[in-house]
């Protein structure tokens, strides 16, 4: 992989140091962009926390309103509801800025593509990622959660939705070009993400039962470093071939 | 430089047309000397196991097509790979190809999988790291596919689907390490115990047979394929109507 398309950007041909400034910067400005548009548009901002919320609900509903019960599959709740809520944010990660022609001049610019991308991502999970990360507790107490297992879950979930936008970015602009693509990201992202949600369930199951649930974190952190490492790559070459 | 000419006429459709036409028989009849003889010795020679009786014997099936799972997907993503860097089209080609053989034998490992499972297990299904990898292999063969179906354009298609093919490739050792990572009732690999193999020799012979009767039975499908490949890609060509009129 050509080292300038990493760190700086590919027309600019400056020395290491140099060229990782203006970056740096055009990454910056894109991410504030993103978190202003964002918050100019605060009924999309809730909607996948109300989506997480709403799962959650239903398993009371359907399995049983024991708490004892409850407790044993809040793991697997927690987080079956993680991850479709932070896939049904995925599908506008990229879209309105590839409709508006935005990806385009990103592409056009002469900056790093897979900076600009990986700062859209690092908005998505400071957008959807975080607050779920904040959420989840509530949702745990619900279901019968101790309190103690708290830092556990939102350790957890903060660290593993770090690799569920890193993944789901690749699959978002993938399927940019398709239409009505939901169903097909799904398809793409979900078994990609499979280890996320093993590692996860692990360590939110660890923390409810009082044990130490470090091993899982740190996988779940490897996965997260894995994803910050290539993920924006496959995405950026993703990108640009959704663009030509 | 004469050394790479191989390399590039490998890229070229007419060549990969004629040569694959020219190699299938090459591969396809071993690969049927090795299938009927190995489920011979498999299904007839092979004494049955001390535990499982004659159930074991599905895994002359079972251990080949899981074993072929992970290895059309490798050739998969190294070709699509290939494709992606050098802008090769044969290369798109092969790995287009690849996928429906590595989603039949995955579906195949899985099929056998639960048919021994059940009397050796007493369920068709159990949670273990292997079916389920197995079942996520599946998926990423789906995806490929789809994601592929649902580009008009061939070489948005091509090149979209193989960065899918190279990002799934982080699955495959996740799969291979399963049976290390995740404790399960699915018994250790047992053909590669290098200092004592676990099984005798007439046992292990057949299945090594069916081993490399379906990595041969692969590239003969796989040739096969790819020719029809080429034929729909290159159909407006005018080299097509003097490969295909008889």
């Amino acid at each position: 992989m050509d080292r300038r398309d990493l760190i700086g950007g590919s027309r600019d041909v400056r020395t290491g140091g140099r060229a990782l400034t203006p970056a740096l910067a055009a990454a910056r400005l894109t991410l504030v962009r993103d978190l202003r548009l964002a918050f100019r548009k605060r009924g999309q901002l809730v909607q996948p926390l109300v989506f997480f919320a709403i799962v959650t609900t239903l398993f009371p509903l359907a399995v049983s309103p024991e708490l004892s019960r409850l407790r044993d599959i809040a793991p697997g709740v927690l987080w079956v509801a993680a991850l479709l809520s932070s896939l049904l944010a995925l599908e506008f990660l990229f879209r309105d800025d590839a409709h508006d022609g935005t990806l385009e001049q990103y592409a056009l610019s002469g900056q790093s593509l897979t900076w600009l991308l990986f700062a859209k991502t690092v908005a998505h999970w400071l957008l959807t990622g975080l607050p779920l990360a904040v959420m989840a507790p509530l949702a745990g107490l619900s279901l019968g959660v101790p309190a103690a297992a708290i830092p556990g879950i939102v350790a957890s979930v903060a660290v593993g939705s770090v690799a569920l936008s890193l993944i789901g970015s690749v699959g978002a602009a993938l399927t940019l070009a398709v239409k009505r693509s939901g169903a097909l990201l799904s398809l793409l992202t979900l078994p990609l993400a499979m280890p996320v949600l093993i590692f996860g369930a692990r360590a939110t199951e660890l923390a409810i039962k009082g044990g130490d649930f470090s091993a899982p974190l740190q996988l779940l952190a490897a996965l997260a470093v894995l994803g910050i490492t290539l993920a924006p790559l496959a995405t950026a070459a993703a990108v640009r071939i959704n663009l030509e | 430089m004469a050394s790479w000419t191989w390399f590039h006429r490998l890229g070229s459709p007419p060549y990969i047309y004629s040569l694959a036409a020219r190699l299938t028989p090459w591969f396809a009849w071993p690969a049927a000397a090795l299938i009927l003889g190995g489920l011979y010795g498999g299904l007839v020679l092979a004494p049955p196991d001390y535990q499982q009786g004659d159930g074991f014997r599905i895994i002359y099936v079972h251990a080949p097509s899981a074993w072929m799972s992970l290895m059309v997907y490798m050739t998969m993503a190294i070709s699509a790979g290939v494709g992606l860097i050098w802008r090769m089209k044969v290369a798109h080609a092969v790995a287009a190809s690849c996928a429906p053989i590595g989603a039949s034998f995955t579906f195949c490992a899985l099929v056998t999988g639960s048919l021994w499972g059940q009397p050796m297990w007493g369920t068709f299904w159990e949670w273990d790291p292997r079916l389920t990898s197995e079942l996520i292999l599946l998926f990423l063969y789906l995806g490929y596919m789809g994601l592929r179906s649902a580009m008009e354009d061939v070489q948005r298609a091509d090149r979209s689907s193989a960065v899918l093919a190279v990002v799934g490739i982080v699955n495959v050792p996740i799969i291979h390490y399963s049976v290390t990572w995740w404790k399960s009732l699915h018994q250790a690999p047992s053909v590669m115990k290098l200092a004592r193999p676990a099984m005798p020799p007439s046992m292990l012979i057949p299945l090594l047979m069916m081993l490399l009767g379906f990595t041969l039975f692969f590239v003969a499908v796989l040739l096969v394929r790819l020719r029809g490949e080429v034929l729909s890609r290159e159909r407006s060509a005018s080299w097509i109507r003097e490969a295909v009129s008889p």
